[in-house]
């Protein structure tokens, strides 16, 4: 593989140049667009021009899901498999896209015209099951795929009022719709402190998941002095099951952008950015439209301007200083806090990090004042919120409400549960979150209820399941999902995911051990006690809620008569796929994705250097064999 | 000049230094915090979590090599929040790495009653031993990823960036640039890796061949290619 032209590269890669390190990420993008992967002699390029350690660059490529260094197809399939895409039958379709193309998942057709790979939540779970075709997200597939759509995904937006929904569900807004930014006009008419002081007034807390009140935060950034600060937004939506940023991002971008210019003159910020998730391609191009729209007005240039960093697959990255690392060009590792974002953010500097829908409700306040804004939703929780509902309800899609409708009048608006069928939990809050059944339904969704229920609110992901569904193998997609995502820094999470895994795969196979139980409780208190950041810390909560609400479930036997009889596609993976996939006699198929890359990377192509990991990872190895 | 604050630790009061973390606090009390990843000469990261402690009125337990002594801080270095999360991740190491060599873990097992065989049929992280410089050999199934040879050769020492991670989560692993053997990188043999390494995992060529069973003056030849010096 020395026929490699490195002559398009430099000019794809010469504006990061002048950005050193925290080019990294940007030029690999640019690099993998032309030579579809990132063979060594283009990662040495890179980082000759970048003046990065060749080793670095190598621990930046293997962290990301997105890089390859190994030969993948011309095209590219990802197929979401997690829960909510399960449900409306994401196994099947892999399943027969494989058999179609002649080639297992997680692997590259002889001729590379094809790779075909499992993914996490693609974040297009109200049109499941969906998709990622290179760019193009692909939803509603229908088994056999003879039916889907296909380019930039439906916004499906619903619920009781539009406030930040007010422009979605019609195709992106462009400046001319949305109009003149009036909030930031009116925030620039009085002092930074003042635009502060109205965001604590709101009573405005972080939409994300942490809930962490946002003008404490921008006054923290305010105070701390330096001769740069940072504003941005955190639109790494990554937590399976939630996609409402996708939504205010692709119909409604000059709302994020106006939220984050009030942000920047609140804390005299000059420069920012919207880090996108890797999965949401599609949206890149409208967010670069908005912000060249909002540059012509006048809004962005000097003053302050926005660059939008795009992720390359690492749910991690939405946690806030792994997300830090990642613009600075590095493996997205946590950093310990404190010191925290507000003193010490990206680059060291004082940094407000904000989610998107946080940012989104930032005009909202400015506009109306914070009083007729704390008329919206609750006194303790004031203002609309999103929430993602998808799974088994009849009508999928973002619901704005305001805080305090109850789980029962969301549903009822969602259309029930599909086909009569009565339901069996929801998934609150995400994967980080936690199961509420049939008695949670009269819960009103406020922080302070749901917390009484023993309910995260996360980022607002109401995934419903109905009384049909196996439970077990919803957890073991959890499992499989956090043993994926762990980025490996700390030990309780690093291994504690891993363990998790494999205990809840012999629970969805049947076939657990004596002493399993005792073992996921000690497994999971541990990651949640003593793990570095938040992914860790949140890794077995739906475990552990499952673990007290259905004891029988992880039982063997327990419930099993009900997961024999259906869920037959979700079977065969659940019992041998995911243990062979470390397990030496690595089969074939539906091996997830940490060894789906290393199986795209090593096996396609067997002649790289030798010295080719001798059998490091025993996955890796096998697969090589295999394929020799 | 230096200001101290006054706290709590294991229910005796202690006055420290501003500054200090509890680690440090404690072992001058004559506590025993184990830890696996911090190291004097590295940057303390508190990824291995060994040394966590409980401090009232945190959410989580507290990495104490990181954790700065507070006033008015009441710390706990062995409840049993701390003893389970001990426990657990030690019992999660030994189902994951060789720990053949890593004597201090042994003894915090013993220590903390964990148990190596918590785990059954728990994947482990296997490599073949990697020789393929004149200087030291890398056995990274003994590796527990504390980072030190990471740290070491990059911005705590030797600023000569040869080896970074492979992969993430549980696969995770130290490499090289697409898997350069060592003398393809820019290692410059130092040796500070193989000095700060807990486990074993790294160990200087000749105390392998040692192991191996090779007497000196067979390593000897290895080295210089011959057996003696010629007769003149």
């Amino acid at each position: 593989m020395s026929d490699i032209d490195l002559n398009p590269l430099k000019p794809a890669i010469e504006s990061y140049i002048p950005l050193g390190r925290s080019g990294l990420l940007p030029a690999l993008h640019a690099a993998q667009k032309i030579y579809g992967w990132l063979p060594e002699e283009v990662a040495s390029e890179v980082a000759k021009s970048l003046r990065v350690p060749l080793a670095d660059v190598h621990g930046v490529i293997e962290f990301y899901s997105l890089y390859y260094n190994e030969q993948v197809g011309q095209k590219f399939i990802r197929v979401c498999t997690d829960p909510a895409c399960a449900l409306k039958g994401a196994d099947g379709l892999l399943k027969h896209l494989c058999k179609n193309h002649k080639v297992d998942a997680g692997q590259t057709t002889d001729d590379l015209s094809l790779t075909i790979e499992q993914s996490p939540c693609l974040g297009l779970c109200d049109q499941a099951p969906a998709a990622l075709v290179d760019d193009d997200a692909e939803t509603n597939i229908s088994q056999n795929f003879r039916s889907y759509d296909i380019g930039v995904p439906q916004s499906l937006v619903y619920g009781s009022i539009r406030e930040l929904t007010a422009n979605c569900g019609e195709g992106t807004t462009t400046l001319a719709k949305y109009g003149e930014y009036s909030a930031y006009k009116k925030a620039l008419s009085v002092k930074p402190e003042d635009v502060i002081a109205e965001v604590k007034a709101s009573g405005l807390v972080g939409r994300g998941g942490a809930a962490f009140p946002t003008g404490i935060k921008w006054e923290g950034a305010a105070k701390a002095s330096a001769d740069q600060k940072y504003v941005i937004c955190n639109a790494d939506e990554s937590e399976p099951g939630t996609f409402k940023d996708r939504v205010l991002l692709l119909d409604d971008p000059h709302r994020t952008i106006e939220g984050m210019c009030i942000a920047a003159y609140a804390i005299g910020a000059t420069k920012g950015y919207i880090y996108i998730r890797g999965e949401y391609p599609f949206i890149v191009p409208v967010l670069e439209e908005a912000l060249n729209e909002a540059r012509m007005a006048g809004y962005l240039g000097e003053r302050f301007d926005i660059e939008i960093r795009v992720g390359a697959g690492a749910y991690i990255c939405g946690e806030e200083t792994a997300l830090f690392e990642s613009i600075e060009g590095k493996r997205g590792f946590p950093r310990v806090k404190p010191p925290f974002p507000t003193t010490h953010g990206v680059f060291g500097k004082p940094t407000v990090i904000n989610n998107v829908e946080t940012m989104c409700n930032v005009p909202l306040i400015i506009e109306k004042g914070s009083a007729e804004y704390r008329k919206i939703g609750t006194e303790k929780s004031p203002g609309p919120k999103l929430f993602c509902v998808s799974g088994d309800v009849s009508k999928p899609g973002v619901y704005e409400v305001p805080f305090g409708v109850t789980l029962r009048e969301l549903l009822e608006m969602a259309g029930g549960v599909t086909g009569k069928k009565a339901l069996q939990s929801v998934l609150f809050g995400g994967a980080a979150g936690a199961f509420a059944t049939a008695e949670h339904l009269d819960v009103r969704m406020t922080f302070e209820d749901l917390r009484a229920a023993g309910l995260p609110l996360g980022s607002g992901v109401v995934m419903v399941f109905d009384e049909t569904r196996d439970m077990r193998d919803v957890l073991q997609r959890l499992g499989h999902f956090f043993a994926h995502e762990s980025c490996g820094k700390c030990y309780p999470c690093q291994m504690g995911t891993q363990r998790q895994m494999e205990i809840l795969n012999r629970v969805a196979a049947g076939k657990t051990l004596p002493d399993d139980m005792i073992r996921l409780q000690d497994v999971g208190w541990t990651m949640t006690e003593a793990s570095l950041c938040g992914l860790g810390q949140t890794a077995a909560s739906a475990v552990l809620s499952a673990m007290k609400l259905w004891p029988a479930l992880f039982e063997n036997g327990g419930g099993k008569t009900k997961s024999e009889k259906k869920s037959v596609a979700a079977k065969p993976r659940a019992a041998s796929a995911r243990k062979s996939v470390k397990a030496k006699a690595v089969k074939k198929t539906t091996v997830k994705k940490p060894v789906a890359k290393k199986t795209v990377k090593k096996a396609v192509k067997p002649s790289k250097p030798k010295a080719k990991k001798t059998a490091t990872k025993k996955s890796t190895a096998n697969k090589t064999a295999k394929k020799r | 000049m230096t200001e101290t604050v006054n706290l709590i630790i294991d229910g005796q009061e202690v006055s420290a230094e501003q500054g200090r973390t509890l680690l440090e606090v404690a072992r001058e009390m004559g506590k025993n915090i184990p830890t696996i990843c911090f190291h004097d000469a590295t940057t303390a990261n508190a990824l291995c979590r060994i040394c966590v402690v409980e401090v009232e009125g945190q959410r989580v337990l507290q990495p104490a090599c990181i954790v700065k002594a507070g006033a008015g801080m009441k710390v706990q270095t062995r409840s049993e929040k701390v003893i389970r999360a001990r426990r657990t991740i030690l019992e999660m190491l030994a189902s994951t790495m060789d720990l053949s060599e890593a004597a201090d873990i042994q003894q915090m097992m013993v220590e903390y009653g964990a148990s190596s065989e918590r785990f059954p049929d728990a994947e482990r992280r296997e490599s073949e031993v990697k020789d393929d410089n004149p200087m030291y050999v890398r056995d990274y199934s003994k590796c527990l990823l504390c980072w030190r040879c990471v740290q070491v050769c990059a911005e705590d020492a030797q600023y000569t960036f040869a080896i970074n991670f492979d992969g993430r989560g549980f696969e995770t692993q130290i490499g090289t640039f697409f898997d350069k053997a060592i003398p393809q990188t820019s290692c410059v043999m130092c040796g500070q890796c193989v000095g700060v390494c807990p486990t074993g995992a790294l160990k200087p060529k000749r105390e392998f061949l040692l192991e191996q069973g090779m007497s000196p003056s067979e390593i000897s030849v290895m080295n210089t290619g011959r057996k003696q010096r010629k007769p003149r």
